[in-house]
């Protein structure tokens, strides 16, 4: 069974209202086509889970702008001014989560885990509303689990199995998003057949993964 | 040498040997420019990366390989590449020895405000409350006060970036240490009075009885 579609067809499989987590930090590794394809389809009512909004015409900013998105969980907006706009006019309910956080919120979901304990917003709005916990003499707050409907990454390079590379500083999010969706589709840099990636150097696996696009480059 | 140079070259003088440190955007990240080339520091790169290295030349730059604001960077002999997940859990771990970031406000109790200002500018924390809360060794490095307003304060007014957990703040006018009595002023700017100091800091500050002065050897 082949993974490669086209980014049409990929574009198709996120519907309206749907979940959607997107890797990148400032739009570092984040999948250009797969959203301009987003941008054209123009689907509504969306949930981003991403580590920013990256920048008004790069990253998932561009999707900000087009106001596709109901709610933005986010670690910093600070880049994109829209998003800032449609959080203070309450088109768009950002929840604003410290990025390590993030990052264990998404393991969870993805690694069967049903939360944790971290000592970061200890004492700070991020507390508010959730269980904080003194283990062994010091208070750590109780964050849940994030998963998704569709994950959407990029890699540099990716066999036709899924298996993926991240070059330099394009992991980020990528990786580990690739394991808390039902739906995990990954935009390419270059396609190589299985086998051309020494399993040593396999980042992510292509068990994740359920569509591959791109490769043009 | 203006403020912001000041700060940096002083905040740098705190790093050891074999230090891992991480330096946050903007002011934070002059302070690389001031560490002694004989000196071993690993500077984290909380988007994924151990040895940032330097800004690469004009027309050499790689934009597979970004710092934490997103600007093409390097990385140096020895570093590694790595997620998002790996990066924090170097930063919560305590395996990051000192970080240095900028700040809105700071008080007596070394509780740090930098993310948000309700219904005017909220950027987000982004890896800031996980920094500040990891690391051994936490350094403001900030211009002591915001158009004249002073921003190390006796109670925090912004929501808080972190409880507690500020170790020391240098500004262009002062070095200044958070202890359980309080702010203690160690040492002066290089054109700083006790004064001066006193009358732009709304904190208490208690001055060293071995009060220096830095900045002014050169």
């Amino acid at each position: 069974m082949s993974k490669i579609i086209s980014i049409k067809e990929a574009a198709d499989k996120v519907t309206e209202g749907m979940s959607i987590m997107v890797g990148g930090f400032l739009a570092n590794g984040t999948p250009e086509n797969l959203i301009d394809a987003l941008v054209e389809k123009n689907v509504k009512n969306l949930t981003l889970i991403c580590n920013d909004t990256g920048f008004p015409d790069k990253g998932v900013g561009k999707m900000v702008v087009n106001k596709q998105f109901k709610k933005i969980i986010a670690t910093h907006i600070g880049t994109n001014r829209e998003t800032g706009n449609q959080m203070n006019s309450g088109e768009t309910e950002v929840e604003l989560v410290p990025q390590g956080t993030l990052a264990e919120r998404i393991r969870c979901g993805g690694n069967g885990l049903g939360g944790f304990y971290t000592p970061t917003g200890v004492g700070t709005e991020v507390a508010e509303g959730k269980e904080v916990r003194e283990l062994n003499g010091k208070e750590y707050v109780f964050e849940t689990p994030i998963k998704a409907d569709v994950a959407l990454l990029r890699a540099s390079v990716v066999d036709k199995k899924g298996n993926m590379i991240f070059n330099k500083t394009m992991k980020n999010f990528n990786p580990v998003m690739a394991t808390a969706a039902d739906l995990v589709i990954v935009e390419a840099d270059k396609i190589v057949e299985i086998g051309e990636i020494d399993p040593e150097h396999v980042m992510c696996s292509g068990i994740f993964v359920d569509y591959i696009v791109g490769g043009d480059e | 040498m203006d403020a912001r140079q000041v700060i940096a070259k002083r905040v740098a003088q705190l790093l050891k040997d074999g230090d891992v440190v991480n330096l946050g955007i903007g002011l934070p990240t002059l302070v690389a420019n001031y560490v002694p080339e004989d000196m071993d520091v690993t500077f984290q790169s909380e988007n994924g990366f151990l040895g940032l290295g330097a800004a690469p030349a004009e027309g050499e730059e790689d934009w597979e390989l970004v710092n934490a604001g997103g600007m093409p960077s390097s990385i140096v002999p020895g570093g590694m590449f790595f997620d998002s997940l790996t990066s924090f859990g170097i930063i919560r771990g305590g395996h990051v020895d000192a970080t240095v970031l900028g700040a809105m406000e700071v008080d007596e109790k070394g509780n740090l405000a930098n993310w948000k200002i309700p219904g005017k500018m909220v950027p987000g924390m982004g890896g800031a409350m996980d920094l500040v809360v990891g690391a051994k060794t936490v350094v403001v490095a900030m211009v002591h006060t915001q158009k004249g307003n002073p921003k190390i304060l006796k109670k925090c007014k912004l929501p808080l970036t972190a409880k507690e957990e500020v170790d020391i703040i240098v500004t262009e006018m002062a070095l200044i240490r958070v202890t359980k009595d309080g702010l203690v002023l160690e040492e002066l700017g290089p054109e700083a009075t006790v004064e001066d100091v006193v009358a732009a800091t709304e904190a208490e500050l208690i001055i060293s009885p071995d009060l220096k002065r830095f900045g002014v050897e050169d």
